[in-house]
């Protein structure tokens, strides 16, 4: 029987969710740690470094699912039009600026790292954006979604790592960043949901976003904004307070990237815009299965 | 400038699958992978029940979504709007096959055969391994289109020039030929009846034309 109706893609699985993953909260940690070298003047090596370990990560995780991985040169050609191609010619250099940044620490360095890194993850909400077969994702509303959500699990990934290396940050710089990132993400994403309300997706795809919404709300939103407030209310709960208000964002916009990918990813499916007259003159609504 | 497009009318499609099994025939598809499937759709509620069958496939879009997202330039559109994967560029990333509004592209890591895992004698004739694990799709039957119009045939007139499954269809209801010619056996078809043409918001162009009216 075939399916007419639009159903779960399996093209790109979770080792395409995980680029998403590693290279939004990569690219988000390297922005950043940027900021905070640029605004402030606090290095954290280790923020590039893991910045530049998570997005090689996740464009690892692209390259097995290649069914001919070791034709990987042939990402490079298309420049013109696809967003895949310039993610990956962004990637390079990027890569070079983390590991210069964390090495040397210097002031162009962290500019090369933020607007590389701004680059990428611009790109990679574009990917999305560009796949017109998938409503959830050819939504406009995805791209600024999955920037601001890079920037606030960054922003929760740099908040952990302080908590690891026990080099918090010194300045609430960084907290209120995180703090600004997660409010411009939980707008994305009602901005996001609202769209969807209004029935431009598959029963599917409105189905699995409304199943995460409570925990992008909470986890993503609320949890980390009462962490983060009381962190910064409390200055000595700040080593408990921060890290776990980071983590809160960080998963939080993992979950959320992993079930957009996978979960809500539902096809256009098939429609007829008129079905065949049955005589002469007379019409029929249009049939749209999986949408109503 | 000639311009190919499919003109399908919904009013006479019986769903009898036959354009299905030519087109596999013709291109040698592994178990699983239909570039010419027919749908079966239930329109309305009852009493006011319709059956109708929809023939599906690469829309040969005029502005294919699936080109523009490739990262190899695999994926290209001819002069004449077929559009076409070049299996030695496409390096099997999937990306065409979630920026394609129709489900058109199939993609088989391993080589599968009907009768289990060893080829029958018409299965060997016809496989190919640089077809696995890359992204195929329907090519308006493109080597029988350039042959035929290369002996001075018209594709959609001449059976030798035309795509296996307009060919193969037994009730008429498949057509092929040159969309810009207004004097085309498809120009007319499309200029005498009520057409549409599937997920057309979507700004793709498809060039197949379902006649209903």
């Amino acid at each position: 029987m075939d399916r007419i109706a639009p159903w779960l893609q399996t093209h790109w699985d979770a080792r395409a969710a995980g680029n998403f993953i590693g290279g939004g909260t990569g690219s988000g940690l390297a922005i950043v740690a940027a900021a905070m070298l640029l605004a402030s003047g606090e290095t954290q090596p280790a923020a590039f470094a893991l910045a530049a370990l998570l997005i090689a990560l996740g464009l690892g995780l692209v390259w097995l699912e290649m069914g001919r991985p070791w034709r990987f040169l042939h990402v490079f050609l298309h420049p013109h039009t696809s967003w895949m191609t310039r993610e990956a010619l962004i990637a390079p250099p990027l890569l070079a600026a983390l590991g210069i940044a964390a090495w040397f620490e210097g002031a162009a360095s962290g500019v090369a790292a933020l607007v590389l890194s701004l680059a990428f993850l611009y790109s990679q909400s574009q990917i999305l954006r560009a796949a017109k077969g998938i409503p959830a994702w050819r939504e406009p509303r995805i791209v600024p979604l999955l920037v601001a959500t890079g920037i606030a699990e960054g922003a929760g990934a740099y908040l952990l790592l302080g908590a690891v290396f026990g080099v918090l940050p010194e300045s609430p710089f960084a907290i209120a960043l995180a703090l600004a990132a997660i409010f411009a993400r939980s707008l994305a994403w009602s901005s996001y949901r609202r769209h969807f309300a209004r029935g431009s997706a598959p029963t599917g795809t409105r189905g699995a976003l409304a199943a995460i919404s409570p925990t992008v709300v909470m986890l993503g939103t609320f949890v980390p904004f009462v962490l983060l407030l009381a962190a910064l209310a409390l200055p000595d709960a700040v080593n408990a307070l921060a890290p776990l208000g980071g983590l809160a964002a960080l998963a939080a916009g993992w979950w959320m990237k992993y079930a957009i990918v996978r979960r809500a990813a539902f096809n256009q499916g098939f429609a007829i815009a008129q079905p065949p007259a049955e005589r002469s003159g007379a019409t029929r609504a249009e049939a749209r299965p999986g949408w109503s | 400038m000639t311009r190919w497009a499919m003109v399908v009318d919904l009013r006479r499609c019986v769903g009898c699958q036959t354009c299905t099994a030519a087109c596999k025939q013709a291109n040698a598809t592994p178990p699983g992978v239909q570039w010419r499937r027919v749908l079966d759709m239930e329109v309305g509620e009852y009493p006011e029940v319709q059956r109708t069958f929809v023939p599906v496939g690469c829309m040969h879009c005029d502005d294919p979504p699936c080109m523009h997202v490739c990262p190899s330039t695999a994926t290209r559109k001819r002069e004449d709007g077929i559009v076409t994967i070049d299996y030695d560029l496409c390096i099997g990333c999937g990306y065409c096959m979630v920026a394609c509004p129709y489900q058109a592209r199939f993609k088989t890591d391993r080589a599968s055969f009907a009768y289990g895992d060893r080829p029958t004698d018409a299965e060997d004739k016809g496989f190919d391994g640089g077809r696995l694990a890359v992204a195929t799709k329907c090519t308006f039957c493109v080597d029988r289109v350039d042959a035929g119009t290369a002996q001075g045939l018209t594709p959609g007139i001449d059976p030798e020039a035309t795509p296996a499954c307009v060919n193969s269809c037994i009730a008429g209801a498949l057509h092929f030929g040159d969309i810009d010619n207004p004097a085309s056996n498809v120009s007319h078809l499309v200029a005498g009846n009520t057409h549409f043409r599937m997920h057309e918001e979507l700004g793709t162009g498809p060039r197949m034309y379902y006649l209903w009216g």
